[in-house]
């Protein structure tokens, strides 16, 4: 892509130098704790492009949160640091640089694009930082990659597949179409799916997987079309997600081929869908009007906040500051005793308005999956389809 | 075969509805020898015009009659303001210039419409679908889209071939200096046609909105394949954009259905073939 790229860093740069100059000076007279000095929190996460709403439904969230307590967690003010990844998987290595090296922060949170998390956890893995996930799934994150010092409030991409599996299988559905994206998510999301539906007797007959992030679709309609299967499976999100469904129902598929998905494809979206994918079963750790108090209080507060509906999306932004939360104050509010912190919010357990919220071994949350309808511009509950599913972990020794 | 019948319509929509973003881009770069790096921005613009003026007129047809003088006006006073001082300068300041455009019009585009994806409604009476199997059909706004493509084409090949300012667009492509000599001034032709470019990619985001949900960056790979467009077509040649955007269509649209692991460079490769043999493009000259 065409991008001035030089300009921009060398300024950011500059001013990042200063920053972190500024930072070292007042830091130095007070090494240990001081009660009162702000806890810099890295924020990575997309502000434009194809996830830039999702980006944003998470900082609105971890901000309302941290507003709700007064602006402090375990007694430090929390200060954030944002900067735009694009979600561009290019970006990752040199902003998390800039996080960690040039503005030296306590705790990392990001990302939403899978290979931008990757990178950026590498880094962050290195460095020691203690590392929060909000939403970007890649397996191997909390698989063979994981670490002491990454978390995530999201979800793992296979166990979202899995549980769509399992629930697509259990519905009666035998031959299926698959459409995503080729890019990490799309196709861990696809392998997690393939496992649990094949074993419960599905076949798939196609697997469409037009680039990241093209949202040209007509193509992939026209074979849906004319392999005629009893359902399709669809994962795609943000923008993407909306035009997938407008294609489909445009092309008159929806009449004739029952569509499925993770909630991604409804999540996030709402008002630019609504009407159109009125009747849509997703399968997702959120629905809208789940019955707890956890998540009719913080729809609330997100409401009167920002005049907005909160999604998923912003629930996981949400859990990510109450993980970090409760590990601050496990450390009585000292980010820099890295092990304690990270050791405490591996413990963490509480209620999230997803409902009961742990951390598997591997760091990856053990939740329930929901089979929710999108009906009047919300993902209404339907049943809980997959309780208390965790990701395997295939491969992470933590905890052994 | 219902698979290549309907391929062979979404090759010839998408190929339409790429000619049009690419005619003005093609017609800027041709004439007044700018490189327009911000020609994405204003299908881009034009798109987020369609979802405003169709929320305050109710019907994306009006929108457009409305729109296209909008965005005549708008890329006359982007000339007056910033383009028409770079004809002179060399091709890396126009990049320049033109991409602070593309980060201006991205942010003031955040500023006014926000990061969601939004949809703009397709008329009523365009909604339905034409059935060309027993599951699935082809929406009729589409072809509708790709007929209002295929009329603005016709248009605007006849304003160039048969009207005294086509003469002059003509003129300017193949000599500016005699142009200019004969006493036609120069600076309202390019004003004219700078704005005329604005309009087509305008335009063309406008009609597109309905198909496309509304996003930031939806100008981006437009920007892209327009380039691609031009340089198949032959810089300055609007019948060489036009075929040149037809064969990327096609090609787009096959592509994807049968050879799906090499679709995303399909295009491009196109592209690489046509200058190897034909280096001034199609219908350009070598």
């Amino acid at each position: 892509m065409l991008k001035d790229q030089n300009r921009i860093s060398r300024r950011r740069l500059l001013a990042l130098a200063g920053a972190g100059a500024a930072g070292l000076a007042w830091r130095f007279p007070t090494p240990a704790l001081a009660q009162g000095t702000p806890i810099k929190v890295g924020v990575l996460l997309p502000y434009s492009g194809t996830y830039a709403q999702l980006g944003e439904a998470i900082t609105r969230a971890m901000e309302l949160y941290v507003k709700k307590q007064g602006g402090v967690l375990a007694g430090r003010p929390i200060t954030f640091i944002k900067l735009d990844d694009e979600s561009a998987p290019p970006k990752g290595p040199e902003l998390t640089t800039k996080l960690v090296e040039g503005e030296k922060v306590d705790v990392l949170i990001g990302t939403v694009h899978s290979g931008v998390a990757m990178a950026m956890s590498k880094i962050a893995r290195e460095a020691g930082v203690p590392t929060i996930i909000p939403n970007a799934g890649a397996d191997i994150l909390t698989r063979a990659q994981c670490a002491k010092n990454i978390f995530r409030s999201s979800f793992s991409n296979g166990q979202v597949g899995i549980a769509c599996g399992q629930v697509m299988a259990e519905a009666g559905i035998k031959r299926v179409v698959t459409a995503n994206w080729k890019y990490a998510a799309g196709e861990e999301t696809l392998a997690g799916f393939r496992s649990t539906f094949t074993k419960g007797g599905g076949q798939i007959l196609k697997e469409i997987a037009p680039p990241f992030p093209n949202v040209e679709f007509q193509s992939a309609l026209a074979e849906i079309g004319s392999i005629k299967p009893d359902a399709v499976f669809a994962f795609f999100a943000g923008g993407g997600a909306v035009k997938w469904l407008k294609d489909y129902a445009a092309a008159g598929l929806r009449k004739s081929i029952p569509l499925w998905g993770p909630g991604f494809l409804t999540d996030g979206v709402e008002s630019s869908i609504a009407g159109e994918a009125d009747g849509l079963f997703t399968v997702m750790h959120y629905a809208d009007d789940l019955d707890n108090a956890e998540n009719k209080a913080f729809r609330a507060a997100f409401e009167a906040e920002y005049k907005a509906a909160a999604d998923v999306y912003a629930v996981q932004g949400w859990d990510a500051a109450a993980l970090l939360d409760a590990g601050l104050k496990a450390v009585g509010g000292d980010a820099s005793k890295r092990d304690a912190l990270n050791a405490a919010i591996a413990r963490v357990t509480f209620n999230s308005p997803r409902g009961p919220f742990k951390l598997s071994a591997a760091h990856n949350p053990v939740q329930n999956f929901y089979l929710r309808e999108f009906k009047s511009g919300a993902n209404r509950f339907v049943r809980n389809a997959v309780p208390a599913l965790a990701d395997p972990g295939t491969g992470c020794r933590l905890g052994a | 075969m219902d698979l290549i019948l309907t391929q062979i319509i979404n090759g010839l929509q998408y190929g339409l509805l790429i000619f049009l973003a690419a005619s003005g881009l093609t017609l800027v770069f041709g004439i007044m020898g700018v490189i327009n790096l911000s020609h994405g921005s204003f299908y881009m613009l034009g798109a987020y015009c369609a979802l405003t003026l169709t929320g305050m007129l109710g019907d994306i047809f009006l929108a457009l009659l409305v729109g296209i003088p909008l965005a005549f006006a708008f890329g006359a006073a982007i000339e007056w303001l910033f383009i028409r001082h770079l004809y002179k300068r060399d091709h890396l300041q126009q990049v320049l210039l033109t991409f602070g455009l593309i980060l201006i019009f991205n942010e003031l585009q955040r500023i006014f419409w926000g990061p969601q994806p939004q949809s703009v409604p397709v008329p009523k009476y365009l909604a339905g679908n034409i059935p060309i199997s027993e599951v699935m059909g082809y929406p009729i706004y589409r072809i509708a889209v790709a007929a209002i493509c295929a009329l603005l084409a016709l248009g605007m090949m006849y304003v160039i071939q048969y009207t005294r300012i086509g003469r002059m667009i003509r003129a300017g492509e193949s000599n500016r200096e005699m142009l200019e000599a004969l006493g036609v001034d120069t600076r309202w032709l390019f004003r004219f046609v700078f704005a005329g470019g604005v309009s087509l990619a305008a335009a063309a985001g406008m009609v597109a909105a309905p198909i496309e949900s509304v996003y930031p960056g939806i100008g981006e790979h437009v920007l892209i394949i327009s380039f691609v467009v031009v340089v198949i077509g032959g810089i300055g040649s609007v019948r060489g954009a036009f075929v040149g955007a037809l064969l990327i269509g096609l090609a787009d649209a096959f592509g994807k259905v049968y050879l799906p692991q090499a679709a995303s460079v399909l295009v491009y490769a196109l592209m690489a073939a046509v200058l190897v043999m034909r280096p001034g493009g199609l219908l350009g000259r070598a």
